[in-house]
């Protein structure tokens, strides 16, 4: 049930949100700081996602074959791999890791 | 999906702006290349979400109803670590904020009527931003939104069933590496936004924030604390700018409204940074 919850709060919350800023008159978000807030928050947020999803359980800090497969995409992204192919790098090199027993 | 801002239109953005009259099979090509390519990355979505524990129903209504790649992304990597459902919202909403800031781009482009506006409002994420404002005019921005909008929302929804499903046969999705794929998708997304100073100390200040709560604050939380490092930058970037241009007569008490940096130079970073937003 709490799964629901979040799924449907996520859902119309980020429904409004698009549809705000298409209906929204021009200049209510226009003002310079709004705008610079709104491009640092994801770079604040995926940031911390990628550090917590990697390093933790969501609960504890930890380190697994994890964070050599996020290690591996990184390095990926430096030599501008495409997308999908530095997602597939982080899950081989984790499943690599793992079941040499890391 | 959807925060992929790495991948630019073939074409699309390279193009002088002075070719208004731009063919509609190569704005439908932009569009088609931006939208399969995204599209296949539901795929991850999918997978992960049902390693996560969600259900098959679940996983779908989430790309079916929020269709916004790392918004779905957070919410399931939240709910998997045991978070508060409002929690585990709250930062799948902070992260889809940012569409309202293509949308108020897209409407003075696209010139929907307003009753076409909730239809079109669903598609409004980063990809179809990409396309659509790309465009020279109008009438191929519309084409251009709609095509990658489709596409994208077609892949999207058919990727995520298919990894939904696949995980399942999977059975331990963690054995696979799988897990990895979340992380891996974020990291993907936040790398080409860190192109200047601003950006980077906002990140590891922001990895440094949710590090250091993540033993002791609620599951969850740690990741909405870890969104004060974007205000703390901006604050500090504007009292550094402003004290070097007064040379010293430092206004006390500055309220958020006065961090904004008036010199030419930010102005282009702003420009810039909101375009990568």
């Amino acid at each position: 049930m709490n799964v629901w919850i979040a799924i449907a709060v996520t859902a119309v919350g980020c429904y409004l949100v698009k549809y705000l800023g298409l209906s929204a008159p021009a200049g209510v978000l226009e003002r310079p700081l709004v705008k610079r807030l709104a491009a640092l928050l994801p770079v604040a947020l995926l940031a911390a996602l990628t550090a917590q999803q990697t390093f933790s359980d969501g609960r504890h800090l930890m380190l697994d074959a994890k964070a050599a497969g996020v290690a591996a995409a990184a390095l990926a992204l430096v030599l501008r791999a495409p997308f999908l192919l530095v997602v597939g790098v982080a899950v081989i090199v984790t499943a690599g890791v793992r079941a040499l027993g890391g | 999906m959807a925060e992929q801002t790495q991948i630019r239109p073939p074409g699309g953005a390279a193009e002088p702006p002075a070719a208004s009259a731009k063919p509609d099979s190569a704005v439908i090509r932009d569009a088609l290349g931006v939208g399969v390519a995204v599209g296949l990355s539901g795929f991850a979505f999918g997978v992960t979400s049902a390693g996560a524990g969600l259900s098959l129903l679940q996983t779908c209504a989430l790309s079916l109803l929020v269709f916004t790649g790392a918004s779905q992304l957070a919410l399931v990597g939240a709910l998997a670590a045991g978070g508060n459902p409002l929690t585990a919202a709250a930062a799948a909403l902070f992260l889809g904020a940012r569409n309202a800031f293509y949308g108020l781009r897209l409407s003075a482009v696209l010139g929907y009527r307003a009753t076409a506006k909730p239809f079109a409002a669903h598609w409004v994420i980063d990809e179809t931003s990409a396309v659509a404002l790309a465009q020279p005019d109008r009438r191929t921005a519309r084409l251009g939104f709609t095509v990658t909008g489709l596409t994208l929302y077609v892949l999207w929804n058919l990727t995520t069933l298919v990894g939904a499903l696949g995980a399942g046969a999977l059975g331990d999705t963690d054995a696979w590496g799988l897990d990895a794929a979340g992380p891996a998708v974020f990291l993907a997304l936040l790398a080409p936004k860190l192109t200047t100073t601003v950006e980077r100390l906002t990140a590891g200040l922001a990895v440094v924030l949710v590090m250091v709560t993540l033993p002791l604050l609620p599951t969850g939380v740690p990741v909405l604390i870890s969104a004060l490092a974007a205000p703390a930058v901006l604050l500090a970037q504007g009292r550094r700018e402003r004290t070097r241009e007064t040379d010293g007569t430092e206004r006390p008490g500055t309220g958020p409204d006065d961090t904004a940096p008036q010199d030419g130079s930010a102005q282009i970073r702003r420009t810039t940074g909101e375009d990568r937003a």
